[in-house]
């Protein structure tokens, strides 16, 4: 808002800051088609693609940043992309779904696998003195 | 009086033990620091997306996303627990799980049914052993977490709740509020609570592509994953604080049993020194 031909740029994503500073224009590759947005561009929200997003700075200088999809949000002093860090894609997300569901229910079958020392030492102390109670019961028999 | 020998190799024997578990608590001290700022990276995003949806929310007023959505019956409930992949960690897993079964038992008693997401090694092998329902679990995400690990068992709560198989989601995670102090926390991720609604402002509404609704959404999902995310990393940072404070008690109790047994030691070695010294007296004394 310093200079009325920057417009502040922010690309953050869930693991951390990208990128901040001012850009005279900003290029990214928006889910209906790649659009640029210069300073003072009208609200826009948008789904990205993949793809690049290219920051050009006022000394003149281009950056240029992977997304791997996201939203961007634009209003007329300020753009924020946020990008997703993993690629995703309706069918990807699905395989992930079910392969936590997997694994929840493969742990729970697998009874002996998952085991933890605690619980082993927890188990052999008791087989311990069950043995210990048999032992006592046959001299006592004897 | 156990012989100066065996007392020797006791203490050698303690002194390792200590110089593993100096180690460990030095690891978890460096870990727990990267853990942090990690925790500080993740703040920005979760902000913008916050405000993102507030700005959303408030420019569509006649959307009403399920996310969104207050359900007035409760039939059952989610509940996304995270733990961590080790132990030695004092009792920070202990308490997130007795605060998960709190809440479960509160759930339960009002004849909602509980369903289990489990992040986490130590949360799996806790739970299974009861009689809730588990639904979707991830285990060893490491000392640094992932969203992309996360999405999947994320999206299996997300699903259940659009789907009206469950009617609230939680998240219990142990909060890292200092370096001594770790508790359990609980918050809810569904339906997400407004942001501050604040007062209507001059009216101005996006450009949107594509819909608005589907923007919404998808930035709904990612704003509970990256909540989730957050979850994880803030639960590795108090597992670092846990086990550092764990393995500076360890290595203090160490030092303090090395003491003890030095002086044990001193006294049997002077013991057999006056014994000797006696038996050349009186061995000499009779020659």
């Amino acid at each position: 808002m310093t200079q009325p031909s920057t417009i502040q740029v922010d690309i953050v994503s869930a693991e951390g800051e990208v990128f901040s500073g001012a850009a005279t224009m900003v290029f990214a590759p928006a889910s209906q088609g790649d659009i640029g947005v210069a300073p003072r561009h009208a609200p826009l929200l948008s789904m990205l693609k993949p793809g690049e997003v290219r920051v050009q700075t006022s000394d003149g200088q281009e950056q240029f940043f992977f997304v791997g999809g996201g939203a961007i949000e634009v209003q007329p002093h300020h753009v924020t992309v946020l990008a997703d860090t993993a690629l995703r894609a309706k069918d990807i997300d699905e395989a992930a779904a079910l392969a936590a569901k997997q694994r929840a229910e493969e742990a729970l079958k697998d009874r002996s696998g998952l085991i933890t020392q605690a619980e082993a030492l927890a188990e052999l102390a008791r087989a311990a003195a069950q043995l210990k109670v048999i032992a006592r019961l046959r001299k006592i028999r004897s | 009086m156990p012989g100066t020998k065996e007392i020797r190799a006791k203490i050698t024997s303690v002194k390792n033990t200590q110089k593993i578990t100096r180690a460990m608590q030095m690891v978890a001290t460096s870990k727990m620091r990267r853990a942090q700022e990690r925790l500080r990276a993740a703040r920005p995003y979760a902000e913008k997306m916050r405000a993102v949806i507030g700005n959303l929310t408030a420019a569509n007023p006649d959307y009403r996303s399920p996310y969104l959505q207050r359900r007035t019956s409760v039939k059952s409930v989610g509940i996304i627990v995270v733990s961590t992949d080790r132990g030695l960690a004092g009792a920070l897993n202990a308490n997130v799980f007795k605060q998960t079964l709190l809440l479960i038992r509160e759930w339960q008693g009002q004849g909602v049914a509980v369903k289990l997401c489990l992040v986490g090694a130590k949360g799996m092998a806790f739970f299974r052993r009861l009689d809730t329902a588990i639904v979707a679990s991830v285990s060893h995400l490491g000392d640094r977490p992932h969203v992309k690990d996360l999405i999947g068992t994320v999206k299996v709560m997300l699903d259940a709740y659009r789907d009206g198989n469950i009617d609230r989601l939680f998240l219990v995670n142990a909060e890292f509020v200092n370096t001594m102090t770790q508790r359990p926390i609980v918050s809810q991720l569904l339906p997400l609570e407004p942001s501050e609604a604040g007062a209507p402002r001059e009216h101005w509404d996006y450009i949107y592509e594509p819909e608005a609704a589907q923007i919404l959404d998808a930035l709904l999902i990612r704003y509970v994953e990256s909540q989730v995310y957050r979850a994880a990393v803030e639960n590795v940072a108090a597992e670092m604080a846990a086990r550092m404070v764990a393995m500076k008690a360890a290595t203090d109790n160490a030092g303090k049993l090395v003491e003890e047994m030095q002086l044990i030691y001193n006294k049997a070695r002077q013991a057999a020194i006056t014994k000797e010294l006696a038996e050349i007296v009186g061995g000499a004394s009779a020659v």
